[in-house]
C-alpha cells in the first residue's frame, strides 16, 4: 500500500543500512550498549511489569467476570499491545536515538511527539516516586515487632482509642493520619508532613544512585528489581495457598461470568490496561531498544515481552487473591464470633450453645421468639461477598487489605519487609524506565550543555524533581497524586500512541519500516503485523480515547477524601473539586497532548519566517 | 391497720435479705467466658469457683481499703444464669446492712484487676465487668523509632554509593585524560622516529648565506 504523506530529507536525517552495518563493525559511536541480552529483557520486563499488575489488573479481573476478562485482555494485547511494542523497539533499534531523537530524525515538524513522551514520563516519575516513598516508609517501619499499625494510640485518660482510630481501623489510621496526616479536601493543603519528606529523599536518591551512569548502572540494578519480585511473589503464593480461606479467593477471582463480555467497559478497561501496562508511548522503550545492536531479533523480544507480562499478570492476580480470600474469610469469622458473643452474652446462654456450624438456625429461632430484642442488638449481617471486594484496588489494597493480612500472618514483620520490598523493586524498575524517556530527551533537545557528565545530568534532574515531589508531602499530597494518576497518566498516553503508529505507518512509511526489519533482522513481517499496524490498532486506541474522553467529559469532577468529621466516615467521602482544578487538569494532560500539534505549528511558522526573509 | 404494720414487718426482712438484685445501684454485673479463654483446658464453673470468687473480691478489697477486714460472708451474689454471668454486692465489714458504693468497688476492682484476672487463668476480656472499663496497655513505642534507624543505613549506603560512583569516574576521566596526553606525545615521537628529524641529519652548517652582518660593520 502506498499511502505515505511526502516526507523530503528522510534519507538525509537518518543512516542508511550500509552505514548502520559499518557503524556496527567499526563501534564508532560511544552510545552505551548492554552488556548482555538477558540484561535488555530484564530491563524490559521490569518496566513493563509495575505496581498496575499488582494491585489494578486484579480488580480488573475480578470485578469484569473474573476468568472471562482474560479473553478480551488477552485478544488485545494480541491485536494492540503487541503490535505498538514491536514498532517501538524496531524504530528504536533502526534509528539509534532516543524517543526525541527518533521522531525529529522522522520529520522535525514530529519534535513534538517525543517533547509530549518527555513530558508524560516527567509528570508520571513525579507522582510514582510518591508512591515509592510511601512504600518505603512501610518498608522501613516493617522491621519491628509488634508491626505499627496493629495498634491504636490511646486518649488522654487511658480508657479507650483515638476515636478516628476507633472507628475506622489501626490500618486506616496508620496509612492516613500517620503516615500521610491528610487533610480533608485537596483544597486544604496544611503543612509539609516531615516523615514523607525524608522518605522522598530517600527514593529520590536511590533512583540517582541506581540512574546515575544511565543504563551502566540501571542494567546492574534490574538483576535484583526485575528478579526479586517473582521470589517474593511465590513465596506469596506457597504462604497464601496454606492460609484458610485463600481458595475462596482465588474462586471469587477466576469464576467467570461471560456476561460481561458484552459490557463494552471490559473492552475498553481491557485495552487501557493493556496499553499502560507495556509502558507504551513513554519513550524509554524506545530509548532502550536503540543501545541494542542492528541485528537484534525485536520481533521476538516483542512476543516474548507480551507473553511474560501476560503471565505475570495472571500470576500476581491469582497470589493477591489467595491473600485477599485469607483476609475476608478471617474478617467474616470474626464478624460471625462477635455476633455469636452479643447473642450469647443478651439471652444468657451457656457457651458453646451457638457455634459457626448452627448459627444460622439459632439465630433464626432466637428472631422467630424474640424480634424485638433481636432488632435492638443491631447485629451486623456478615456477607463474604463484600469482604472479598472491599478496597481491592490501589493504594488501597497495598497499604491496607494487605498489611491486615499480614498482620494476620505468624511472622508478620518478615511478611511485611519480603511484600514492601517486592513492591519497591516493581516500582523502581518502571521507573528506571521512565527516567530514561525523561533524561535522554533532555539531553537531545539541549537543554543541559554537551560536555556535561551523564552524572551530573541526572544529578540535576532529580534534585529538581525532589524539589517538586514536595507537593505531595503536603497533607493534601495523596489527593494529588490520585489527581496526576487520573489525568496525567491516561489521556495524553493514549493521544501520543495513536499519533506514533500514525506517524511510522503513514509518514515513515510502512514499506520503508518493513524493509528495515528485513534488514534487521532477516525477514519481513507477515500480513498480522501489516493489518494491526495500518489499521486495527490505530483504530483501537482511537476508540479507547474517544470513549475516554466522552466519559470524563460527562462525570463530575469528584474526589475520594478521607474526612473524620463526615457522615460517611470510615468510608471516603466523595467531594467534588474546587474550580481551579480545571487549569491544573488543563496542565496534566491538555499540555502534553498539544504539544504535539504546537511544536509543529510553531515550526511551521519559525520556518516560513526564515523562508521571507 | 395491724395488717399493714405485720405486712412492713415481713416485707423489711425480706427486703433486707435481697440487697443483691439486678440494676440495683449498688451491683455489679460479672460474666465469665472460660471456653473462650481455655478452649479445651477449661474448668467447669461450680460452687467451688464461686467462692474463689467471692474470696477474691475480699481480697481486693481488703487491699484497697487498708485496714477495714472484708471477708466472703460481705460479697453476696445473686442472678447466676448458664451463661456463668452474675450480680453481685458488697456489704460493709463493720455493718452488714450498709452496702459499699459503687465507686469504691470499682477502684478496688481496677486495682487489683491483674490478680482477680490471675486468680482464674483470664483475662480483662473474658472475665467482664460489666460498665468498669479496663485500662488498655499502651501501645509499644521503642525509645528510637527503628525506621530512622533503617533510613539512616540505607541514606548511608546510598551515599556512599553515590560518592564512590562519581570518585571512580573522575579517577577514570583522569587516566583517560593522561592516557590521551600520553599518546599525543608519542604520535610526536613518531615523526621523529621513523622520519628524518631536521637537527638529526648531520652536515655543516653554511655560514656563506647566513648575515653576514657581524664581518662588515657600517
Amino acid at each position: 500500500m502506498k499511502l505515505v504523506l511526502p516526507n523530503p530529507g528522510l534519507d538525509q536525517r537518518i543512516p542508511n543500512h550500509e552505514d548502520l552495518d559499518r557503524m556496527e563493525k567499526e563501534e564508532v559511536d560511544d552510545r552505551p550498549k548492554w552488556d548482555n541480552k538477558a540484561q535488555y529483557i530484564l530491563t524490559c520486563v521490569g518496566f513493563c511489569i509495575g505496581l498496575g499488575n499488582v494491585w489494578r489488573f486484579p480488580y480488573l479481573c475480578q470485578s469484569h467476570g473474573g476468568g472471562a476478562f482474560l479473553i478480551p485482555f488477552l485478544i488485545l494485547l494480541v491485536l494492540e499491545g503487541m503490535p505498538l511494542l514491536l514498532m517501538e523497539f524496531a524504530i528504536g533499534q533502526r534509528i539509534r536515538k532516543g524517543s526525541v531523537g527518533v521522531w525529529r530524525a522522522i520529520n522535525p515538524y514530529l519534535t513534538g511527539i517525543g517533547i509530549a513522551s518527555m513530558l508524560v514520563s516527567y509528570l508520571i516519575t513525579l507522582y510514582y516516586n510518591t508512591i515509592i516513598a510511601w512504600i518505603m516508609w512501610y518498608l522501613f517501619n516493617s522491621f519491628q515487632d509488634p508491626l505499627p499499625w496493629t495498634q491504636c494510640p490511646l486518649n488522654e485518660n487511658r480508657t479507650g482509642y483515638v476515636p478516628e482510630c476507633q472507628q475506622s481501623s489501626t490500618m486506616d489510621y496508620y496509612f492516613y493520619r500517620v503516615t500521610l496526616n491528610s487533610s480533608a479536601s485537596i483544597a486544604d493543603s496544611g503543612g509539609l508532613h516531615w516523615p514523607i519528606i525524608l522518605c522522598l529523599l530517600a527514593a529520590w536518591t536511590v533512583i540517582c544512585i541506581c540512574c546515575i551512569r544511565g543504563i551502566s548502572t540501571s542494567g546492574k540494578a534490574v538483576y535484583v528489581t526485575a528478579i526479586l519480585p517473582y521470589i517474593v511473589l511465590a513465596i506469596f503464593l506457597i504462604r497464601g495457598l496454606t492460609l484458610r480461606g485463600s481458595l475462596s479467593g482465588i474462586k471469587f477471582l477466576f469464576t467467570p461470568d461471560l456476561n460481561e463480555l458484552i459490557n463494552p467497559a471490559t473492552w475498553l478497561d481491557a485495552g487501557a490496561q493493556v496499553f499502560y501496562s507495556f509502558g507504551l508511548a513513554w519513550g524509554g522503550l524506545i530509548s532502550f531498544s536503540s543501545y541494542n545492536s542492528v541485528h537484534n531479533n525485536c520481533m521476538q523480544d516483542a512476543v516474548i515481552l507480551s507473553a511474560v507480562t501476560a503471565v505475570t499478570s495472571v500470576y500476581a492476580a491469582a497470589v493477591t487473591y489467595t491473600i485477599i480470600g485469607f483476609r475476608a474469610t478471617e474478617k467474616y469469622d470474626a464478624c460471625i464470633s462477635e455476633n455469636i458473643r452479643t447473642l450469647l452474652n443478651t439471652f444468657e446462654l451457656p457457651e458453646g450453645n451457638i457455634t459457626t456450624s448452627n448459627y444460622d438456625e439459632a439465630f433464626n429461632r432466637l428472631n422467630s421468639s424474640h424480634p424485638d430484642t433481636i432488632l435492638q442488638l443491631d447485629i451486623e449481617i456478615c456477607n463474604m461477598h463484600k469482604l472479598l471486594s472491599e478496597g481491592v484496588e490501589g493504594t488501597g489494597l497495598a497499604f491496607i487489605v494487605f498489611t491486615e493480612a499480614i498482620t494476620k500472618m505468624p511472622g508478620s514483620p518478615a511478611w511485611a519487609v519480603l511484600f514492601f520490598a517486592m513492591l519497591l523493586c516493581l516500582g523502581l524498575s518502571t521507573l528506571f524506565g521512565s527516567m530514561e524517556g525523561v533524561v535522554v530527551p533532555l539531553k537531545d533537545l539541549g537543554v543541559f550543555p554537551k560536555k556535561w557528565p551523564h552524572e551530573a545530568v541526572m544529578g540535576i534532574t532529580c534534585i529538581v524533581s525532589f524539589i517538586l515531589t514536595l507537593l505531595f508531602a503536603l497533607q493534601s499530597g495523596i489527593y494529588w497524586v490520585t489527581l496526576f494518576d487520573d489525568f496525567a497518566g491516561s489521556v495524553p498516553l493514549l493521544a501520543i500512541g495513536l499519533v506514533e503508529m500514525i506517524a511510522v505507518v503513514y509518514i515513515y512509511g510502512a514499506d520503508r519500516f518493513n524493509e528495515d526489519i528485513r534488514f534487521m533482522i532477516g525477514r519481513k513481517p507477515n500480513i498480522f503485523w501489516q493489518v494491526t499496524w495500518r489499521v486495527i490498532s490505530p483504530l483501537i486506541i482511537l476508540v479507547i480515547l474517544v470513549f475516554y474522553l466522552v466519559t470524563q467529559a460527562q462525570e463530575e469532577l469528584t474526589h475520594l477524601v478521607w474526612d473524620p468529621d463526615s457522615e460517611e466516615f470510615p468510608s471516603l467521602s466523595s467531594v467534588p473539586y474546587p474550580s481551579w482544578i480545571n487549569i491544573i487538569i488543563f496542565l496534566l494532560a491538555g499540555v502534553p497532548s498539544l504539544t504535539i500539534p504546537v511544536y509543529a505549528l510553531c515550526r511551521l511558522i519559525f520556518v516560513s519566517c526564515k523562508k521571507t526573509r | 391497720m395491724l395488717e399493714k404494720v405485720l405486712f412492713l414487718l415481713c416485707l423489711t426482712p425480706a427486703l433486707a435479705q435481697e440487697p443483691c438484685f439486678p440494676g440495683s445501684s449498688h451491683a455489679y454485673k460479672v460474666r465469665i467466658s472460660i471456653k473462650t479463654a481455655l478452649g479445651n483446658q477449661a474448668y467447669v464453673w461450680n460452687d467451688n469457683e464461686m467462692y474463689l470468687f467471692r474470696a477474691a473480691m475480699a481480697f481486693a478489697l481488703r487491699s484497697y481499703h487498708n485496714g477495714q477486714e472484708f471477708n466472703v460472708s460481705n460479697i453476696m451474689v445473686c442472678n447466676e444464669t448458664p451463661r456463668v454471668s452474675f450480680w453481685f454486692v458488697v456489704s460493709s465489714p463493720e455493718n452488714s446492712s450498709v452496702l459499699l458504693k459503687k465507686g469504691d468497688v470499682e477502684n478496688a476492682i481496677r486495682k487489683s484487676r491483674n490478680r482477680i484476672n490471675g486468680a482464674f487463668l483470664l483475662t480483662d476480656q473474658t472475665l467482664e465487668f460489666i460498665d468498669i472499663p479496663p485500662t488498655l496497655a499502651a501501645p509499644v513505642m521503642p525509645v528510637t523509632p527503628p525506621w530512622l534507624i533503617v533510613f539512616g543505613v540505607v541514606m548511608g549506603a546510598v551515599g556512599a554509593g553515590i560518592i564512590f560512583l562519581l570518585v571512580s569516574s573522575l579517577v577514570q576521566s583522569k587516566r583517560k585524560k593522561n592516557k590521551k596526553t600520553l599518546d599525543e606525545d608519542r604520535e610526536d615521537m613518531r615523526g621523529i622516529e621513523n622520519g628524518l628529524g631536521c637537527d638529526n641529519l648531520g652536515g655543516v652548517y653554511n655560514t656563506t648565506f647566513s648575515d653576514g652582518d657581524k664581518f662588515t660593520p657600517m
